[in-house]
């Protein structure tokens, strides 16, 4: 394949891409490329890199806001915020050990494209909630901008959540605006053993239903307990379902006590250092609950309630080890390499359950044949490719990355 | 009447009137109508009450089903619809033109499940904001995003327009907090976008229905994010000796790393305007208020106002007070909720929306009393200081045409002050027909198209709110032929 295309700002980005656009050149859009094996195959002629499209615009520690050039390294602007105290709300998450790269690699433009969200997204939202604004160019080679910097904005569509998610099949990112947090003064984490799926996926929802303002509820099957990076946790032996509180001492102090009262009637309740608190919930963004292997690994979206029912459900036809983040309400589900990867099993499941499941992890061959993207039903389809085509009418932006034909 | 145009109604539907009404009656018998001029008149127009048409027709269905078979027809028979919640809008979101059919949702109000374990509510679109949380008081829960019109406005509106209000820098504005929406397009076509589970599948289509404006489709249910109450909440009332100390405390107690539930600010003539109407004891030797609310457990809140009352000793505060129990909470709130009402005694008002970085507050409330001087009236300021969410209200007298023209005239020069100082037109109240001549102050041609795109996938023949949000000679608006097609095409691999 000949060489990467590399633009430096928007104005060669937009030539490079109207240039495609022109010859119906079709452009494989990456970042430092840590998600190159998600996603359906793709047929490409070049490929192109933000990687040059890099550095802090602003940063504005007083107003919780920061902008960033989509090819920054997250790690950077992670590094740039933590020196200030702050954090992303959203605690994106690390797909680097699950296909073996080292941990810490992408770019803020990617976890935009792909709203990487982690644990504390039920308490403060996904990606696409502390995103305040974009700058882009579509598949036709316009540069344009949505949003902005201020943290309320109604002002025309909001095609700044609307294409967050849109894993580069829309537009490239020039320029992201988020809004950032503070980061908490302390952490304590309440820890369950020995739970079944339901109950622990009850337990949860008991927490999440008190005021204390839960950052973090997990459950990890006894398995994968074990691939866990502190040695204590790992070795544990027992399923663990663990419950985060972040604020400041007094109140984290106060609440982890009202709230161990009322898990009390669920067991004994643990609680684990502040070094293995930090050293758990890394590994939960980072997805260190997963094997390093070729094992197939979905993604499922479904309300909390009915995790534990679908899981159920696909363990009465394959052997499956599962962690539940969410309160339930996301399963990482790593499932026997069968011809179709559990995939008809999992979808019949979710048309009555409610949600959806995408194929994170596949060999290329499964992914081709295999539906990555959970499928889309017939309006929202013909939406769906009318978006498409009005961002990018040639398809030659991360061609049928998401969908066959798009 | 004012300077921002409707385009000229298309007399051929204004002659098929009662045709058109006979013919929709038979589609959806039971749904109510309302034909009769006076009926009518009453849909005339929303909170933007200085543009009025009378809608060619009124009609308010009871179900989804029967909002689709509406729009079937309305979409073969080339008529436009507006979909109506309460018509709380203050940027004319609502309003009509004579040529349009109203769909309004009032009678779509049933809340249809509340699941405490999963934290959803789904619900009618036309059941109120504070409906929602009144459901489920009894279990602790409420739904967040609060707008000053929140007993009257409905999250169908809400949807339509991405609602805010004071609480939501902590908590997030309508987009943030809304997992679900049953939406029927133009064409009829029911779809279902979202579900109970937090995040959706494929293109972020709640991302872009949010905000929308009624343009998109028309949602009829709406499944919510719910949230258990804090222990507590409580207000500290703070008054400065001016605007300015006021707008550095704001920044600075953001700065120091707090985010309070509720950040409001009042200036003087906003005070004087809300303590002579609800008398709540609102200090009226200070030239501006701040309301600080935080949230959690009595020990909790002391050590949250602690901190606050350091940060604010530096701005040198000339009353500070803590609400000390549930009923000295509700006056502090009672004052500021009934801002609007004690105004609009007063005199007809003009409350704009901009946005502004919070860096610039001091800044802009300066340059906000200069323009003010400049048109000569006076203006209150009375807004979500946390977020820099602005709200000046210009106080004029609507009957005195050349007062009005003025008044809108000072309206859009703060507006393009909030653009200069790196903010946006709007932030809770949406663009309506209010603000969308001044679109191109805030986005380019190549901005704007993108969203007009949009609008012709959701809605290639426009028909849906017309005449809102973008400029009437916006780029790619109508759904010109090339676009359609465009986007109608097949594509991929097929062309090649």
């Amino acid at each position: 394949m000949s060489e990467l295309l590399l633009p430096r700002d928007h104005k060669d980005l937009s030539d490079i891409i109207t240039s495609a656009s022109d010859d119906k050149t079709r452009l494989e859009v990456i970042g430092e490329n840590s998600k190159q094996y998600i996603g359906r195959p793709m047929r490409v002629d070049r490929t192109l890199t933000t990687r040059q499209l890099s550095g802090i615009n602003f940063y504005s520690p007083e107003e919780l806001v920061i902008s960033v050039r989509a090819g920054t390294s997250l790690s950077m602007v992670e590094h740039t915020l933590r020196h200030e105290e702050q954090q992303l709300a959203f605690e994106p998450i690390d797909y680097g050990h699950l296909f073996g790269f080292k941990t810490g690699q992408g770019t803020i433009g990617s976890v935009v494209a792909c709203n990487l969200s982690g644990p504390r997204r039920i308490r403060s939202g996904a990606a696409r909630d502390s995103l305040l604004g974009i700058h882009g160019v579509n598949g036709r080679g316009e540069y344009f901008q949505n949003g902005g910097r201020v943290m309320k904005n109604v002002t025309g569509y909001d095609l700044t959540k609307g294409l967050t998610g849109s894993w580069g099949t829309l537009c490239v990112f020039s320029e992201v605006i988020l809004k950032v947090i503070p980061r908490f003064e302390t952490s304590v984490t309440l820890v369950l053993q020995g739970l079944d799926d339901r109950l622990a996926i009850n337990a949860l929802c008991d927490a999440m239903k008190s005021p204390y303002e839960v950052t973090g509820a997990v459950h990890l099957q006894k398995a994968p307990v074990a691939l866990l990076t502190d040695p204590k946790i790992a070795s544990l032996g027992t399923s663990l379902t663990a419950i985060r509180l972040e604020n400041f001492e007094t109140a984290v102090r106060y609440r982890s006590t009202r709230l161990r009262t009322q898990l009390s009637c669920y067991g004994d309740v643990l609680e684990f250092s502040e070094q293995q608190t930090n050293s758990f919930w890394q590994d939960m963004q980072h997805l260190k609950f997963l094997t390093q292997s070729r094992a197939p690994v979905w993604r499922i979206s479904t309300p909390p309630q009915n995790g534990p029912i679908l899981v159920s459900e696909i363990e009465r036809v394959v052997p499956v080890s599962a962690i539940y983040d969410w309160s339930g309400g996301l399963i990482w589900l790593e499932v026997p390499a069968t011809s179709d990867v559990s995939a008809s099993d999992i979808r019949r499941s979710l048309a009555h359950l409610g949600g959806h499941a995408t194929l994170i992890r596949a060999d290329r061959e499964v992914r081709t044949r295999t539906e990555v993207f959970h499928p889309i039903p017939g309006a929202i389809g013909k939406i769906t490719r009318g978006i498409k085509n009005s961002f990018d009418p040639h398809h030659i932006l991360n061609p049928e990355r998401m969908y066959a034909g798009l | 009447m004012s300077f921002i145009p409707l385009p000229d109604p298309d007399p051929d539907i204004l002659k098929r009137r009662a045709q058109i009404a006979k013919n929709l009656a038979k589609i959806a018998p039971d749904a109510v109508f309302i034909e009769d001029e006076e009926g009518r008149q009453a849909y005339e127009t929303d909170a933007l009450t200085t543009y009025r048409r009378i809608p060619l027709l009124v009609i308010l269905p009871s179900s989804t089903h029967e909002v689709s078979l509406l729009l079937t027809h309305c979409h073969k028979e080339h008529i436009q619809v507006i979909a109506r919640g309460a018509g709380t809008s203050l940027c004319g979101g609502a309003v009509p033109t004579t040529d349009a059919v109203i769909i309004g949702l009032s009678r779509m109000r049933r809340i249809l499940d509340i699941n405490y374990d999963n934290r959803t509510a789904k619900v009618e679109a036309g059941v109120t904001n504070l409906g929602i949380s009144d459901a489920m008081n009894a279990e602790q829960f409420f739904y967040a995003p609060d707008p000053s019109s929140q007993i009257a406005c409905t999250i169908g509106g809400n949807v339509a327009m991405n609602s805010g209000g004071a609480h939501c820098l902590k908590y997030g504005v309508t987009t943030n907090n809304v997992l679900g929406v049953k939406l029927v397009l133009m064409d009829g076509e029911v779809i279902d976008i979202g579900s109970e589970a937090l995040d959706s599948n494929g293109y972020d289509l709640l991302g872009l229905i949010n905000g929308s404006e009624g343009q998109l489709g028309i949602a009829t249910e709406i499944t919510v994010r719910i949230l258990r109450k804090p222990e507590m909440a409580r207000p500290m009332l703070i008054g400065f000796n001016n605007n300015k100390d006021a707008g550095n405390c704001v920044s600075a107690i953001i700065a120091s790393g707090m985010i309070p539930a509720a950040l409001e600010f009042m200036d003087k003539r906003a005070i004087h305007i809300c303590e002579n109407y609800v008398k709540v004891g609102y200090p009226l030797d200070v030239e501006a208020l701040l309301i600080v609310e935080v949230e959690g457990s009595e020990n909790e809140i002391n050590l949250q106002f602690d901190h606050v009352r350091e940060i604010v000793e530096k701005f040198d505060p000339k009353t500070i007070r803590i609400a000390q129990n549930d009923e000295e909470t509700d006056k502090i709130w009672k004052g500021r909720k009934s801002a609007f009402g004690a105004m609009g005694q007063l005199s007809d008002n003009y409350c704009m929306d901009g946005v502004i970085p919070i860096s610039r507050l001091a800044d802009v409330l300066g340059w906000v009393a200069h323009i003010g001087r400049h048109h000569d009236f006076e203006i209150a300021n009375v807004f979500h200081a946390g977020d820099g969410s602005l709200h000046p209200v210009i106080l004029y007298n609507a009957n005195d045409e050349e007062e009005l023209l003025r008044a809108e005239a000072c309206g859009a020069e703060l507006l393009r002050l909030c653009v200069k100082a790196g903010g946006c037109l709007t932030g809770e109240h949406g663009v309506g027909i209010e603000k969308r001549d001044l679109m191109r102050e805030q986005f380019s041609e190549l901005d704007l198209i993108q969203q007009t795109r949009i609008k012709t996938v959701f809605d290639p023949n426009w028909l849906l709110n017309p005449a809102k949000v973008f400029p009437l000679n916006a780029p790619g608006r109508g759904g010109i032929e090339a676009d359609i097609a465009e986007i109608s095409k097949p594509g991929g691999e097929s062309e090649r």
